[in-house]
């Protein structure tokens, strides 16, 4: 593979306009990180599993390692980085510092994107529900329990 | 009193993982070039030819001659060293080892190009199980090493025979324990720089023992350790698979040096599931004599570690067996105890250390051995361990180690009461009369944390870690700086650190910095790892900032014309005691860096302490209890209850303590029930994706319930024990136990773990008791 071999991919991402040259077999994952800056979004397994890279892609949480940059032209992107509003953390990353929902923090903005995709359309979950969509994701560290809390914390707020 | 120490701070270390600020050595490549390793798919077998097609940038073993092999050492006779060179040289002994590096432009390029070297490897006889690896004419992985025992360790007291043929009941099982992987969501990788203008090399790595990789790299490739800085960034979980020195980060570096440019490794999962460090690959054989009363009176063991091609640098695979065989005992009161412990070197993934080590398997062999027990006295399970635990302290164990002060038998009656053991047996009954079997298991166990040197000199370690220091700062602000040899990367250690100095030095946590990984700025340490972190350096970080407040206490006497004795230095002043006299604690930083004409004399300018803590450890203990559901027709098991009593001494932060029982659990439950390794016969590896090696998640872990007794013992200085593993280490039993509890109207038990469903079916469908 080659320069030649690049084709040019415009991204949106966290309201931002990216211009990129990325193989064709370049992964959403790989583009967000290495091509547009943005590290937060975590590679853990790289085959869909462990959900560490999950971001928003119109509003709906998608694996990035899963997607290649190429089929994301057009689409609203958003990553961990665009989360806070400035300093002020979004509900769900208070949610998560207050409750002690991370440990080590790589499968953090997986499980952040995940759990924000899912409350905007679904404000009011029960706990079932709210159980089978985090366990999407995997956590290595914490054992999920204040994963749970967090969110469950985090749709209280969010409900207002 | 002392007010820092006991809240659940939020953690210092959340806002940037938070916000996507975290940065892990894959966010660190920058300009690197991207190494990839080229891996033996062969078990066993020499290498007639390794061939890189034309224009590809490799390296082999035979490049890397002059860096020395890495050959863990331990001073004993029953120990016999084996090496490992950091690329194969002459010969391949797992699937999955490093046999050539390529170096390339970017990640997608070294694969391409990792896939144009061609390794030509004659395959040999292999050997995969240890019981294979022990038979007359099996094949030698290592040339020298006749057998294929690494470490034969024994251990006997007196009248183990005598004991056992008096005994009222003799208990005899086999167990199994399969092959795991610790796992941590980031695997490994590093980036490795050489600085053409200082002759320095920087290894940015994902590791948790940045002071030890430094020296290992010095000693290996031949350089002064003054030349190599080692800096550890954020650490996505380790668990023991990044203590290990990786052969992979040798490379790295040493191919920096030669290119004399920066380049990077990023394991991808594949690779880390291969080649990274397995772990509780064991086959035991047990037996107990108990007297009439169901007490137990001696144990003999025949331990058998699975300790792969390799040992693993600085703790040997001596670590696995050697600590199965004195840790065995755990917390039960027996004298007489014969135990034989092997290591055993086969052509699988070498073993390494993993949460708790090799205590989940012997916690579980003891905690079977009680349950067996209990069914053929006809008694309750927590009633045999009531008999049979350690209840006056200190408790010298038939191996000779001392058990500080603990809660053992208060913890499983505190256990039988929360899950209202009665009642439960009420339901399980009438369960069984619908088909439903439910199932409670318990497991007690101690839990040796905080050790220092001596306890790693007794295992005769050529390297001996143990102590830790904290250099601590007070800056002219008033602000607190400590630099630590730990290298925590979860843990919350920068959290409870600095509220453990806040409290000492009447500063708010928030300004008390906490500096680990970096080899330049940090004293010699040996790093995070075997629940030592808080103890350790803790320790040490509050002998440090007592000497800076009796530092401080000496200023503030001068100012005030008071006697230093007098002092008290409490929420950022020091005042001298019952009267209203004082000064800020900042007011004396300045002082003590601006004003040194002013200090007492003989007092140096500035405000820095040190100070080294080395215990002998202490003992931690627990009592879990799970609540299980079988499903015999599908071999499922559902956790319905999850009930941890803990006691780990003083709680510094109790959310971060109940953090790392949730998650130590749930490690536990998953070695109890999902993940396994496994190879064919051929030595392939079978589990190389997490479709088939299988992390719980959330929808396979209960809500935990976790209640703490706080026993203050004098073996630490903060009153705090270690509790890192404890969680991995008593899950396991207390499931399994469950599980066999459920299935016991099928007439069938429990000895090998993970429990999976088809293992669970196969026993249900092979019994030949149909339950009433």
């Amino acid at each position: 593979m080659s320069e030649r071999t690049k084709v040019e991919v415009t991204l949106a991402v966290n309201g931002r306009s990216y211009r990129v040259r990325v193989e064709p077999r370049r992964t959403l994952a790989d583009t967000l990180r290495d091509d547009c800056g943005l590290t937060g979004t975590h590679l853990g397994c790289e085959h869909g599993v462990c959900g560490a890279c999950t971001i928003l892609a119109d509003g709906q949480p998608v694996r990035a390692c899963l997607m290649f940059a190429v089929q994301c032209e057009g689409m609203e992107l958003r990553t961990v980085e665009d989360l806070a509003d400035g300093d002020r953390l979004h509900p769900i990353q208070q949610a998560f510092w207050e409750n002690h929902g991370l440990q080590c923090g790589f499968c953090t903005p997986g499980f952040l994107m995940l759990s924000a995709g899912y409350l905007e359309q679904n404000p009011d979950p029960d706990e079932d529900e709210l159980r089978a969509v985090l366990s999407s994701n995997l956590c290595r560290c914490t054992g999920y329990q204040n994963i749970l809390k967090s969110v469950r914390q985090a749709a209280e707020v969010m409900r207002g | 009193m002392i007010p820092w120490i006991g809240q659940p701070l939020p953690r210092f270390e959340d806002p940037p993982l938070l916000t996507g600020e975290g940065r892990f050595v894959a966010d660190l490549t920058g300009d690197a070039s991207f190494l990839r390793f080229v891996r033996s798919p062969v078990a066993h077998g020499r290498i007639v030819s390794i061939e890189a097609h034309e224009g590809i940038t490799a390296f082999t073993g035979a490049d890397l001659r002059e860096v020395r092999p890495i050959r863990p050492l331990l001073h004993r006779p029953d120990f016999h060293p084996i090496e490992q060179p950091v690329l194969a040289s002459g010969k391949v002994r797992f699937v999955g080892e490093a046999v050539a590096v390529v170096v390339a432009g970017t990640p997608e390029e070294a694969e391409d190009a990792a896939e144009q070297v061609f390794v030509d490897i004659e395959p040999e006889d292999r050997v995969i199980s240890a019981p294979d690896a022990l038979r007359p004419g099996a094949p030698a992985v290592h040339d020298h090493l006749e057998g294929n025992v690494v470490v034969d360790a024994r251990f006997e007291t007196e009248r183990v025979d005598e004991v056992f043929a008096g005994a009222a009941a003799v208990v005899e099982f086999d167990l199994r324990s399969r092959r795991q992987n610790a796992l941590p969501l980031e695997a490994r990788g590093s980036v490795a720089s050489y600085d053409p203008r200082s002759g320095r090399t920087t290894l940015t790595a994902s590791v948790q023992s940045p002071h030890v990789v430094r020296t290992v790299l010095a000693d290996l490739l031949g350089m002064p350790e003054s030349d190599l800085r080692v800096v550890v960034p954020d650490v996505g979980g380790a668990f023991g698979q990044k203590f290990c020195l990786a052969p992979e980060d040798v490379v790295t570096a040493w191919v920096a040096r030669r290119l004399r440019t920066t380049v990077s490794w990023v394991e991808d999962r594949r690779e880390n599931l291969m080649s990274s460090f397995h772990s509780r690959d064991h086959h035991y054989r047990v037996r107990g004599a108990f007297d009439a009363d169901a007490r137990l009176l001696a144990v003999d063991a025949d331990l058998l570690c699975n300790i792969g091609a390799y040992s693993c640098y600085p703790v040997t695979c001596g670590v696995e067996p050697l600590m199965a065989l004195a840790e065995f005992p755990g917390p039960y009161d027996f004298g007489a105890y014969r135990v034989r412990s092997r290591g055993v070197t086969t052509n699988t993934c070498p073993m390494a250390p993993y949460r708790g080590v090799s205590r989940p398997v012997i916690t579980l062999a003891m905690e079977r051995l009680m349950d067996l027990a209990a069914v053929r006295f006809g008694i309750e399970p927590a009633e045999i361990r009531r008999r049979n635990l350690v209840s006056e302290f200190p408790y010298t164990s038939a191996t000779g180690l001392v058990y500080d002060e603990g809660s053992y038998v208060e913890s499983l009656d505190r256990a039988v009461e929360v899950i209202g053991l009665e009642d439960f047996r009420e339901r399980q009954l009438s369960a069984r009369s619908e088909g439903r079997y439910l199932g409670v298991g318990f497991s007690v166990f101690s839990e040796r944390t905080g050790y220092g040197t001596s306890a790693f000199a007794a295992r005769s370690m050529d390297v001996t870690p143990g102590y830790e220091t904290v250099d601590l700062a007070m800056d002219p602000s008033g602000n607190v700086e400590a630099r630590l040899g730990a290298s925590p990367h979860g843990q919350g250690l920068e959290t409870t650190l600095a509220q453990l100095i806040g409290d000492e030095l009447g500063v708010a946590p928030a300004r008390v910095r906490i500096v680990h990984g970096d080899t330049d700025r940090t004293p010699y340490g040996w790093g995070t790892f075997a629940s030592r972190s808080l103890v350790i350096a803790g320790g040490a970080a509050r002998l440090a900032s007592g000497r800076l407040a009796a530092k401080l206490a000496g200023i503030a006497a001068a100012e005030l014309e008071a006697a230093p004795e007098d002092i008290v230095i409490r929420a950022g002043r020091a005042t001298v005691a019952g009267t209203d006299a004082g000064i800020e604690v900042a007011e004396l930083a300045r002082l003590a860096y601006h004003s040194s004409h002013r200090l007492a004399a003989g007092m140096d300018p500035g405000l820095t302490a040190t100070a080294t803590y080395d215990p002998d450890g202490t003992f931690s203990n627990a009592c879990h209890a799970a609540m299980v559901e079988v499903d015999p027709e599908t071999g499922g098991v559902r956790v319905d209850r999850f009930v941890v009593v803990e006691d780990a001494g003083r709680l510094i932060n109790p959310m971060i303590v109940d953090g790392q029982l949730h998650g130590g659990v749930t490690q536990g439950i998953a070695g109890a029930l999902y993940e396994e390794i496994r190879y064919d016969e051929e030595g392939n590896i079978l589990t190389t994706s997490l479709m088939d090696f299988l992390p719980p998640t959330l929808a396979e872990v209960p809500t935990f319930e976790v209640h703490h007794l706080e026993t203050i013992s004098e073996a630490t200085i903060t009153g705090a024990k270690g509790l890192g593993e404890g969680g991995t280490i008593g899950a396991p039993a207390a499931v399994i136990n469950a599980v066999a509890d459920a299935l016991r109207p099928f007439g069938v038990e429990i000895t090998e773990m993970p429990a999976t469903p088809s293992r669970l079916r196969r026993l249900v469908s092979e019994s030949e008791r149909i339950p009433a």
